[in-house]
């Protein structure tokens, strides 16, 4: 009797192809939805865990102030650091191998005739080693340029297709700001971040410049630093600490007006921000899928009122309330069902595109399909039971007059 | 004698609404039915035939009276007792035939079996047999709208007999048909009848299928008026 009554719902579904698809239509955006954002958000997260790792667990990052999450008004308020801070943690703890300033900030650059505005890291020579970041022509800064605040930069692949199309820049000199600067690089093209931003829209020049000629200030945002290999990083971690309150004067009692962070917490830092940001979109495409409930309520409802006469006949014919019941219950959870298939399918194709386009691993998370699934049933079963309920209810001498 | 009457009505009555308003639709009905019977029951519009039928098809409750089908009390029974009773022992045809559109021919005399809970072949094979006796055999697989009315109704007598019924209830099964079709469809109950032994009851406003029957419930004013033979009465009564 199940299975005949599933085959009567599959039957109605299919009569009314286009009006169940725009029934279910709501759902399968839902689902869709829900599916896409989770299967990216984890995408994201995983390549950022990647990213991080890639920099390797020796590396350890110092910004200024609480870097807890949700606090980015405290990290302005505190004072940056500066070149001497870079310079003096680099003596006062033994097991630090390199320390690399970086400030950044942002300038239109201008070559001949066309001009392009980009973002500014301001570092060493260190940088690209230590982010594992090749060139793909020229040279890395040497030492005399980043101590002397030479004029040079190093273009990253975007930059360079807007401002020199096909030929090569090595050697040309363009303008930021009011100042000329050679370009002595370029990048190899690392493509979009896993937040979405072009990591290639990047020009690279030698930290004293950049405070010189385009902040105007001596301020160093962050400073990388690598410790030694088989130096545990907590003792390091402490130690900078400890020279950090000594060197920015922080008293006994007061908090520390900077964070040292390890690649494991800039790491959980960030794909916390990601997380949160998924729930927060699949929360938005979930409340889509409650109104797709009620769109499938609306169309049972009409369904009922234009098959009263067919009720009346079945009821005639020997159907008990709870048959009938049954029958627009299933239809409705077939309904939805349908949805939450042809959904789970579009959001695992829009993620594994979204996913291409932003080079980073698909990750479709079965636990989600099979939540989307459930959810989507449920909502037929919620939606479902009120028309079913009035149809059930209906008197079998009225529904036959019908008409 | 009680124990063999199929159908037994006592002082039915039916009311619809109340006070000023108040509509008796059946008043004091009496009727027994004895099996094997075919039973016309005619009467002016208004005279509350079509209420008798619902309440003999149990598919009306009346506000009082004593309705008693193979001996059961049919007023103690709950809806969905009431639903089974109409599944294993009655059998409708509507004036409007009252087929599922968008289903084939089969599939609605199917129907019935499919809430008697029988297997599939078993259905397919009752719903053709059914289908064979109305002289439908060829047309199993079309849609109520490749049929013509006459054609129809015929399904709808398939229908009502695949599920075996003892009582076959039809309210006005010729009022939208012809005449050449109105007597075909006629002959066709009176032959299933015979070789089944099916007790009928129909409402008609028409004489000539009234003559089919072999007795004659008169009503009017939700009250029976005469019952007795047919063509006599008939000719009396004009």
């Amino acid at each position: 009797m199940l299975f005949e009554t599933l085959k009567l719902a599959l039957a109605s579904i299919l009569r009314n192809a286009l009006r169940s698809f725009l029934t279910v239509l709501g759902v399968v955006i839902g689902v869709a939805s829900v599916i896409a954002m989770v299967t990216v958000g984890q995408g994201s997260s995983d390549q950022v865990i990647a990213d991080v790792e890639q920099l390797g667990t020796n590396v350890l990052m110092v910004l200024p102030g609480q870097q807890a999450m949700g606090s980015r008004s405290m990290g302005e308020r505190a004072r940056p650091f500066t070149l001497r801070d870079v310079d003096l943690l680099l003596e006062a703890v033994p097991t630090i191998e390199a320390a690399a300033p970086i400030a950044s900030g942002q300038a239109t650059m201008v070559f001949g005739s066309e001009n392009h505005r980009a973002q500014i890291t301001a570092t060493d020579a260190r940088y690209l080693v230590a982010s594992d970041w090749p060139l793909a022509l020229g040279r890395n800064f040497t030492v005399g340029e980043t101590q002397g605040g030479r004029a040079a930069c190093i273009l990253g692949e975007t930059v360079r297709e807007a401002l020199f199309r096909a030929s090569d820049p090595v050697g040309e000199s363009i303008r930021v700001r009011n100042f000329t600067c050679e370009v002595i690089g370029v990048l190899v093209a690392k493509g979009a971040s896993s937040f979405g931003t072009d990591q290639d829209d990047v020009v690279l020049m030698p930290i004293r410049t950049f405070q010189r000629r385009v902040a105007g200030n001596t301020d160093v945002a962050t400073i990388y630093v690598a410790i030694e290999d088989g130096v545990s990083t907590e003792d390091a971690m402490r130690e900078i600490e400890f020279v950090m309150r000594d060197l920015r004067r922080i008293g006994e009692t007061e908090e520390d007006d900077f964070t040292v962070m390890d690649m494991k917490q800039v790491a959980s830092m960030l794909t916390g921000i990601t997380g949160v940001l998924t729930g927060l979109l699949a929360a938005v495409a979930a409340v889509s899928l409650l109104v797709g409930g009620i769109g499938i309520m609306n169309i049972m409802l009409v369904s009922v009122t234009e098959r009263t006469r067919e009720i009346g006949i079945r009821m005639a014919i020997g159907a008990q309330a709870n048959q009938v019941l049954m029958q627009f219950l299933i239809e409705a959870v077939a309904l939805s069902l349908l949805g939450g298939v042809l959904g789970a399918v579009l959001g695992l194709i829009i993620a594994a595109v979204v996913s291409h386009l932003m080079v980073i691993p698909f990750a479709p998370d079965p636990l989600i399909i099979l939540l989307a699934f459930v959810f989507s049933a449920f909502v037929g079963v919620i939606f479902g039971y009120f028309p079913a309920r009035s149809a059930a209810r209906l008197d079998p001498i009225e529904a036959l007059r019908h008409e | 004698m009680a124990e063999d009457l199929l159908i037994s009505l006592r002082q039915i009555k039916r009311i619809y609404g109340s006070g000023a308003a108040e509509v008796r639709a059946l008043d004091g009905v009496d009727i027994d039915i004895t099996p094997g019977e075919f039973v016309a029951i005619m009467g002016p519009s208004g005279s509350g035939k079509s209420t008798a039928m619902n309440v003999i098809g149990c598919l009306d409750r009346p506000t009082s009276g004593q309705y008693r089908f193979n001996g059961v009390e049919v007023g103690g029974l709950s809806n969905d007792q009431r639903a089974l009773l109409r599944r294993h022992y009655l059998g409708f045809i509507f004036q409007g035939y009252n087929l599922l559109p968008r289903m084939s021919a089969r599939d609605n005399v199917e129907l019935p079996l499919i809430y008697k809970g029988l297997p599939k072949q078993e259905r397919i094979a009752r719903a053709e047999r059914a289908l064979d006796l109305v002289g439908l055999g060829g047309r199993a697989g079309h849609d109520p709208s490749q049929l013509s009315g006459g054609q129809q109704q015929r399904v709808a007598i398939a229908r009502a007999l695949a599920g075996e019924p003892q009582v076959v209830l039809a309210d006005e099964p010729t009022g939208n048909l012809d005449t050449k079709r109105s007597a075909e469809i006629m002959e066709l109950l009176v032959d299933l009848r015979r070789e089944r032994n099916l007790t009928i009851v129909m409402v008609t406003h028409e004489d000539d299928m009234a003559a089919y029957a072999d007795r004659l419930i008169w009503m009017v004013d939700g009250k029976v008026q005469r019952d007795g033979p047919t063509r006599r009465e008939v000719q009396d009564a004009v």
